[in-house]
């Protein structure tokens, strides 16, 4: 493969880091087609974590996160953004040095940027999942979430994965020093057509923060979290996993959902949380015991 | 002799968890070490983000050789006892063991003669022990293994007088080298010592030494700012965190946009600290945030750090952006919203305590009671108590939980210099505002006119309600903020009491000690009287009334017929309910105000609580230097006015430190001696005791000085004591020095006249009581 020029617009970066990890061995998979709010609830990483098979994949999920909307007035805020996730399984013991490489992929001179881990301890409550590790920084800024996983859906894992998710947005501002996520190049800015961030999302950020604020239909969405719910648990009773598993992350959006319309009181929230971590917990038991 | 050197050599290690760290591998190094027979003389040890380490000069090659007598069993015990005793004792015959006679028979003694081990024998076997049981707050696996670290340990370098010692655990490599900067080199290092190791690293860009770092942040971030004529607000805690972030600390000084500087201080020093880790600067001139910040990286970058200082100020500016979007929504409507109020009512204070507005109505209802104490404005108070809470439910101190008070009292204060809200003119503008205005339109603005003159004791209040916070806090002055910073501590603690979530042992989860201590400092520093025993019960009636169907009057009046008891020693009160105490006791589990007694409960949880404040008092009086056990002596008398008590405490405290009170004191002792060994011998009663000296009967020149100089010292001592004039009251007592002295030399307590040994007792009595109009003097030590 050639060897990679620097990146120009925040397609490049997707690119660049695709090729990169392509070339440690991972499967490069594509976004999956369920609304979730993060890459890790993709199954390439939530359920492929668990159990003894070696797994390498990494990809780019759209996340949406219906209370971050703010009507793209924000400079940093989206409801709806790209995440670049990175799963190796086990994870090889210079995984540290691999991700600088990355970084060094994309143009970033660690002897110009100030690169530092800094402990964050990742958890996602709703599919019981904790790890320990970093947040990267790169002069201040959190580029990357860096986590050794230890339990997915309450189920200690072992081997242990090395999960990295680099907030593509984020990054790409800072590799070509732009203030508002709007103003990113998309594609390359000397093409005949040069697209803005802005160009493909704006609208979509106006639009969406609207549905998410004022015409979500929350006693809809309510019945909807119950079916959701309903399904999950039957399809998990029919050995449908994958499918179990669909149904749980559209119960997790729903509820964003709803928490965006703040219609969920505090006691209501956890109870929610419980029921989603239910779920979640079942189709990991139920995927975990299939794997080994 | 040789030096050992240990180093672990990880991936990141959390900031707040190297130093600590550090002390542990002290502890276990210095505890396995000498249970194999090395005395270590000094465990030196050095961490930074990706190393923890030890060092130690002057170790033995080996360990010394152990020499010891074991005794075993008597000769002739059952088989089963020598078999264990020649197990423990690593004998294969009992042919190998002594036999010894002492008085009681004959024994077996085994005697053990061990050569000590090589040092790196013993090294290699407890560095792995160390390593696995090590004591991280949180630790992980990683890859296919089940070594549990901090995060993945890359190797164990172990040197032993110049050689290197191979430490096995699992697959952990153990190589004699370190490695330097991640990134300016990264390359292999193979030190022969400590020396060498702090030598090379430095060169290699790493500054093992944290005072060293910590210098050299503290030393640069001055300069850089003096360079512009500014200071450094200093941060001790911050400093100790950004030195476990670097290896090799550079400082920089990055640019802050000017217009964020109407932000609230704290908003924008908390957002640098807490978030960005950056020290905040200040104009000396005006003690205000300049518009800088201090930052220390881990480089020393190609271009000098400017493309650092640029991307760190543009991350500030992110982060200040959300500071100034919540903080432009929580300023359009008034402190006190309706809304915030629903809010208040969900969040819980405690389970079984109800929800927070239950405590601000609590809160309140108290502090209007306490008014009387603290001569603060009624209607003050009333408005400061349903204030200080909404900046809960604020954005801003959802963001940042540090700021609770200080965000309510900003917000309030904005409020009574321009009573109309503030037109959104936020730099996000548009339709997040209006979003936000939406969610709080449904209230009309309420008019909130600051009563006159009240205004800024509403904002301390509502700040300063929570203080102090900790023994070096200040303690609020204003007087509504007194009462509300009293009230509030005095609901917490009682609350916690009727729930039964005293503090016990080490564990106090809703720091319930420190709100006691900050109800003492206040009422010290304030000279504040206050009866804390009605306090208390009125303060649990109020929380009876929210649950149970009672009035709160009826219950004050009830227990006020109860409570003429105050101002009796401690041990008549609990003497006159024991079925207080019994209930206390029983309930160990159950909540009382489930009891069917509201006025046993309260009585139960005044003594109780009491019993603790005065504990507190105890630690303070001790971190002050003085003999607590006068506490507990001026306690046992039953009073419950803490301004009081700490007054006699200090005059007891200094008499007892003059000649004078040092004689009474161990005349006190002799004349309770005496007295207790009638009464053991069931010659001479505390009903007796209240009889009347018959002056008739005084012979001895020495008792008949003793007995007049009762009769002047007693009244005299009462007279200053009515006064609280504590000091006068024992100048007084101290007449009776000589006189007392006189009468232990010459009088014979015990005569065969029953008359005379009557009057004689009688005298002792009454010097004791003398005594006691200050202070139990039983309970003094010494």
């Amino acid at each position: 493969m050639a060897a990679p020029k620097s990146p120009r617009c925040f397609q490049d970066v997707i690119l660049t880091l695709q090729n990169y990890w392509a070339e440690q061995g991972c499967a490069i998979l594509q976004p999956y087609d369920e609304q979730v709010g993060a890459g890790t609830l993709h199954p390439a990483t939530t359920l492929r974590a668990l159990g003894p098979k070696p797994w390498r994949a990494a990809y780019v999920q759209p996340s949406r996160r219906p209370k971050d909307g703010r009507y793209g007035e924000n400079p940093n805020r989206l409801q709806h953004y790209y995440q670049f996730q990175v799963i190796l399984k086990p994870n090889p013991p210079d995984l540290q040095q691999l991700y600088l490489n990355s970084l060094a992929a994309i143009g970033i001179d660690p002897l110009l940027h100030d690169i530092r881990f800094v402990e964050d301890d990742w958890e996602n409550p709703t599919v019981g999942a904790w790890g320990l590790g970093w947040e990267v920084w790169c002069d201040g800024m959190e580029v990357s979430q860096y986590t050794y996983f230890q339990q997915v859906g309450g189920l200690d894992v072992r081997p242990v994965s090395g999960e990295l998710t680099y907030g593509l947005e984020r990054l790409a501002m800072y590799v070509f020093g732009v203030d508002r996520v709007y103003d990113l190049p998309f594609n390359d800015p000397a093409s005949p057509h040069p697209l803005t961030y802005g160009d493909v999302f704006l609208e979509n950020e106006k639009q969406q923060s609207r549905f998410n604020f004022e015409l979500s239909d929350a006693e809809q969405n309510l019945r909807w979290f119950g079916d959701a719910e309903a399904t999950a648990k039957r399809l998990l009773e029919a050995g449908a996993v994958l499918p179990a598993f669909d149904y749980t992350l559209k119960a997790s959006h729903l509820f964003n959902l709803l928490d965006a319309r703040g219609v969920v009181s505090p006691t209501e929230r956890q109870s929610f949380i419980a029921r989603v971590r239910d779920l979640a917990k079942g189709c990991a038991s139920a995927w975990a015991e299939s794997q080994s | 002799m040789p030096q050992l050197l240990l180093e672990f050599f990880s991936e990141e290690i959390p900031a707040r968890m190297q130093k600590r760290a550090e002390e542990d591998l002290a502890r276990a190094l210095g505890e396995k070490l000498k249970l194999a027979g090395l005395e270590p003389k000094a465990i030196k040890t050095f961490s930074s983000p990706r190393r923890i380490g030890a060092v130690i000069d002057d170790l033995p090659a080996k360990a010394a050789d152990v020499n010891e007598e074991k005794k075993g069993p008597r000769v002739g015990s059952p088989d089963q006892a020598i078999q264990g005793f020649l197990k423990s004792a690593g004998l294969s015959s009992i042919d190998q063991a002594q036999v010894v006679e002492d008085k009681k028979g004959a024994f077996y003694v085994a005697r053990i003669e061990r050569a000590g081990r090589a040092t790196a024998e013993i090294v290699q076997e407890i560095v792995p022990e160390i390593v696995r049981a090590f004591p991280w707050p949180k630790s992980m696996r990683s890859g296919s293994g089940d070594l549990q670290w901090v995060r993945p340990l890359q190797n164990i370098m172990c040197i032993f007088g110049g050689q290197h010692v191979q430490i096995s655990v699992d697959s952990v490599p153990s190589e004699a080298k370190t490695w330097g900067h991640r990134f300016h080199a990264p390359d292999a290092i193979a030190p022969k010592d400590f020396a060498e190791y702090a030598v090379k690293l430095r060169a290699a860009k790493v500054e093992i030494d944290r005072e060293a770092r910590k210098a050299k942040i503290v030393e640069d971030a001055c300069k850089a700012c003096a360079a512009k004529g500014l200071e450094l607000v200093e941060d001790i805690g911050l400093l100790e965190e950004v030195c476990g972030l670097v290896e090799w600390p550079v400082v920089l000084l990055g640019d802050m946009d000017p217009a964020f500087l109407d932000l609230p201080g704290e908003v924008i020093r908390l957002s640098m600290r807490t978030h960005q880790k950056y020290f905040a600067v200040r104009d000396p001139k005006t003690q205000k945030l300049a518009p800088h910040f201090i930052l220390v990286a881990n480089i020393e970058a190609k271009d000098g750090g400017k493309a650092i200082a640029a991307g760190n100020a543009r991350v500030l500016s992110a982060r200040l952006n959300d500071a100034r979007f919540f903080w432009d929504t929580d300023k359009k409507t008034p402190l006190y919203t309706e809304e915030r109020k629903a809010k208040l009512e969900k969040i819980v204070f405690h389970q079984k305590l109800g929800s927070v507005w239950d405590k601000v109505e609590r809160v309140k209802a108290l502090a209007v009671e306490l008014c009387a104490v603290t001569g603060a404005d009624r209607a003050l108070v009333e408005r400061a108590a349903e204030l200080c809470k909404m900046d809960l439910v604020t954005e801003t101190v959802g963001e940042f939980p540090e700021l609770q008070g200080q965000v309510g009292r900003q917000l309030y204060l904005l409020e009574i210099a321009e009573p109309s809200p503030l037109a959104g003119e936020g730099r996000e503008g548009g339709r997040a505002e209006q979003r936000a205005a939406r969610a709080t339109s449904s209230t009309p603005p309420t008019p909130n006119p600051a009563p006159p003159g009240g205004g800024e004791s509403i904002a301390s209040a509502i700040e300063d309600h929570y203080r102090p916070l900790g023994p070096n806090d200040r303690v609020p002055s204003d007087p509504v903020a007194v009462t509300l910073a009293l009230a509030d501590k005095l609901d917490t603690l009682v609350g916690f009491w009727i729930v039964r979530e005293e503090p016990t042992g080490s564990s106090d989860p809703y720091a319930l000690r420190r709100a006691a201590l900050g109800l003492i400092r206040i009422l010290g520093a304030l000279g504040l009287r206050m009866a804390l025993r009605r306090t208390i019960a009125i303060t649990c009636f109020i929380r009876f009334e929210q649950v149970r169907q009672v009035r709160r009057s009826q219950l004050v009046n009830r227990f006020a017929n109860a409570a003429e008891l105050t101002g009796k020693p401690q041990e008549a009160w609990q003497a006159l309910v024991p079925a207080m105490m019994d209930t206390f006791a029983e309930s160990r589990k159950k909540v009382f105000w489930e009891s069917d007694e509201p006025i046993v409960a309260a009585l139960a949880i005044a003594n109780s609580l009491l019993a603790f404040l005065a504990d507190r008092l105890k630690v303070q009086l001790r971190d002050q230097g003085k003999r607590h056990d006068l506490v507990d002596a001026v306690f046992a008398l039953g009073d419950d006015d803490l301004v009081r008590i700490v007054a006699r405490v200090e005059a007891l405290d200094a008499f007892l430190k003059t000649q004078d009170g040092a004689n009474l004191l161990a005349g006190y002792k002799r004349a309770a001696n005496i007295l207790a060994a009638e009464e053991k011998k069931a010659k001479w009663s505390a009903e007796e005791a209240k009889g009347d000296i018959d002056a008739s009967k005084l012979v001895e020149p020495a008792e008949k000085a003793l007995a007049d100089a009762l009769a002047k010292v007693l009244p005299a001592a009462q007279a200053a004591v009515e006064k609280e004039d504590f000091a006068a009251a024992m100048k007084a007592l101290s007449a009776l020095r000589a006189p007392v002295d006189g009468f232990f030399e010459g009088v014979l307590v015990n005569a065969e006249d029953p008359a005379l040994r009557r009057n004689r007792l009688l005298l002792l009595s009454r010097f004791s009581d003398a005594l006691s109009a200050v202070a139990d003097f039983s309970k003094i030590e010494g």
